[in-house]
């Protein structure tokens, strides 16, 4: 028999839980990025919210622990784009070393 | 209440946003392996000639056009008008589109507190929300906490909210999905009968939208 109650991590509902954190951040310009893009990839027919959510469900528990919301959306954006062929995992990675040898800040290294 | 702090502080503390928010780190941290992943993304999509960069200023200025004014626009005009409240409750994505919002292909769901019910809304699978009509999620509706809770305990997650709830009040916890989301219509405050739609609209917070607040009082 096993322990397990059938449900994956993410379906929380009725888990017992600590007090709700109140404090909340501003989001920053590369998070809003993330969010547009998502919503346009949608608009789009690249991929669907339902696709968003297998790959942030896919994930698994250590990954909502350990990653921010839009850290994780842009995982998810990515894997999506990846499946569907809209760029190939080399070109992410070329453009990924080409971003990171703009300069050491966001800020310099947004605009190619 | 407590929260609603979150959204309507008008004092700007030092080394705070206008939000009371503590400004976040953003272009002058060092560069995260996911700020480098949403560049290269976003570079890539526009290379590929499948967005544009003035597509993505526009969606980001979209969104940040949509706060919980938009919402308490139409729980204003559900007060003031008996045939719009009754368009809204039987559907709110169409009576909200009626007031010029764009709703997207949202299936949105309005249920109305009473004197005898009060309704919250939650996502506990993810997280779901009218985003159209309230702007993004405040971080707490996202957290474990809240998405554990709320369909559990809900009178005890209100009263970290400061509502207390009395006993004889039924509270319905509404649990959203990616195509289908709820909204509170929250009940009009007592000794609001002089006051005008746009007057009203003052009054309706955030948080009495999602089920966590009441209206201000006028």
């Amino acid at each position: 028999m096993s322990d397990w109650d059938g449900r994956r991590w993410h379906d929380m509902g009725g888990q017992a839980a600590g007090p709700v954190p109140m404090e909340g951040h501003d989001f920053a310009l590369w998070e809003k990025r993330i969010d547009a893009l998502m919503v346009l990839c949608g608009q789009k027919g690249l991929f669907t919210v339902d696709g968003l959510r297998r790959a942030l469900e896919d994930m698994g528990e250590d990954a909502f622990e350990k990653h921010s919301y839009y850290e994780r959306w842009i995982a998810a954006v990515n894997q999506n784009l990846l499946e569907s062929g809209v760029y190939s995992l080399e070109e992410l990675a070329d453009r990924m070393e080409q971003v990171a040898a703009r300069g050491p800040t966001y800020a310099e290294a947004q605009h190619g | 209440m407590p929260h609603d702090h979150h959204d309507h502080d008008h004092f700007h503390h030092e080394g705070m946003s206008p939000s009371g928010h503590p400004y976040r780190a953003d272009n002058d941290g060092p560069l995260t392996y996911w700020q480098r992943m949403e560049i290269a993304v976003r570079e890539l999509l526009v290379e590929k000639g499948l967005l544009t960069p003035s597509e993505i200023a526009a969606q980001i200025e979209a969104m940040e056009a949509r706060s919980p004014a938009n919402g308490a626009a139409v729980v204003a005009r559900a007060w003031v008008d008996p045939a719009f409240k009754a368009r809204l409750l039987a559907d709110a994505s169409a009576a909200s589109r009626e007031m010029g919002f764009d709703i997207g292909p949202l299936h949105l769901i309005a249920v109305e507190n009473t004197a005898q019910t009060h309704n919250l809304i939650v996502c506990t699978l993810c997280s779901c929300y009218p985003r159209n009509l309230l702007g993004l999620p405040p971080d707490w509706y996202k957290t474990r906490e809240y998405r554990s809770r709320a369909v559990r305990e809900p009178r005890a997650v209100l009263r970290e909210f400061g509502l207390d709830l009395p006993d004889d009040v039924t509270v319905r916890v509404h649990d959203s999905t990616a195509d289908m989301r709820y909204i509170v219509l929250p009940s009009r405050p007592e000794g609001t009968e002089g006051l005008d739609e746009a007057e009203l609209a003052i009054l309706v917070t955030r948080d009495s939208m999602i089920g966590t607040g009441l209206p201000r009082q006028p």
